[in-house]
């Protein structure tokens, strides 16, 4: 048998990755749940959100960076949340500050509470100022094939259409888009948002994303970390598949066995 | 003195530095990040800079996201 062709790594800001899978550490019942989940799943990057501390409540609870330990993980550290350049700009600083210097970060700036879309103006700006003070940028965006290759241009190391609206579970609602993004792609295209289950995480890795970015697809499942197993080996399927290259589509019935032979 | 802690009025005595503000909120060693004034203050440089009456500080950490 002739070995399976190697694949490339996947490789961000120069560090390759096993996994093509990163995670979100929201929506999780606890800080238990997260670890095992995350666990499961074989991601090596995991997104964090940066928030106020709680004053005076519970200095000693655990932090969820003493469970998600930035010594095994990628931490990549996003900007959800945040409704202007202004703001993203200064939550990666700080983020960068509390991860000792640490350059990756995923930018997302939303525009509206209700599909939380990303708003591509604020976005393009924020993008343009971190490239800029050196951040190694993911950025969030929609799936607007001219954005993305902007994006690109400018000097964010990896581009993240949505599949669907964050949080939806719609899965990969238009793929046309996707495939002129992947088309094009000068950096890394991962899908970010829209996985509702595992086959949606495979399509996307059929379709020639380089990784999925997830969160709620784990975190809400019923079992969250039995989806997490489902989820890596859909992203190992979707790549194999994408590698392999599928059959074409036919309208018309094409026999599996031969004819040759046949009892009459 | 009053600063503003995280978008609240909060008094510390006069004099303190970010270190000391630490201390009191128990999250010293704690993997956190300070801003004073919208500037970033790097963690080396906590102990030598002094807060003043009506600064705006915030003190951030890392929580689950997507």
């Amino acid at each position: 048998m002739s070995p399976a062709p190697s694949d490339k790594p996947f490789t961000l800001a120069g560090r390759t990755y096993q996994s093509r899978l990163l995670v979100g550490t929201g929506k999780y019942k606890d800080l238990d749940e997260t670890r095992d989940a995350i666990e499961a799943s074989g991601a090596e990057i995991v997104t964090v959100a940066v928030r106020r501390t709680n004053i005076g409540q519970n200095p000693g609870e655990p932090n969820l960076l003493d469970v998600i330990s930035p010594e095994r993980y990628t931490i990549l550290p996003n900007t959800a949340g945040c409704y202007d350049a202004a703001e993203a700009v200064r939550t990666c600083r700080l983020a960068r500050e509390l991860l000792d210097g640490h350059k990756l970060v995923k930018l997302e700036v939303l525009a509206d509470q209700k599909t939380l879309f990303p708003n591509v103006i604020e976005t393009l700006k924020a993008a343009e100022t971190l490239v800029r003070d050196g951040f190694d940028v993911m950025v969030y965006t929609s799936d607007d094939p001219i954005i993305a290759r902007q994006l690109a241009e400018m000097g964010c190391i990896a581009v993240m259409p949505l599949a669907g609206l964050i949080g939806t579970g719609l899965g990969i609602c238009n793929p046309y888009n996707l495939r002129i993004i992947l088309e094009e792609a000068t950096v890394p295209v991962l899908v970010d948002a829209g996985v509702g289950t595992a086959s949606d995480a495979t399509i996307a890795m059929e379709l020639g994303c380089e990784a999925v970015l997830m969160n709620s697809a784990i975190a809400h499942a019923q079992n969250p970390v039995l989806m997490a197993r489902a989820m890596k080996h859909a992203i190992e399927a979707g790549r194999l598949a994408y590698l392999a290259g599928r059959m074409p589509k036919k309208l018309y019935a094409s026999a599996s066995s031969p004819m040759d032979g046949l009892v009459r | 003195m009053q600063i503003q802690l995280n978008g609240e009025p909060f008094e510390v005595p006069g004099g303190s530095t970010v270190a000391d503000l630490l201390q009191r909120l128990e999250l010293t060693g704690r993997r956190v990040a300070v801003e004073l004034n919208l500037d970033i203050v790097p963690r080396s440089q906590h102990a030598d800079t002094a807060l003043r009456e009506g600064d705006k500080v915030e003190v951030v950490h890392a929580i689950g996201g997507g």
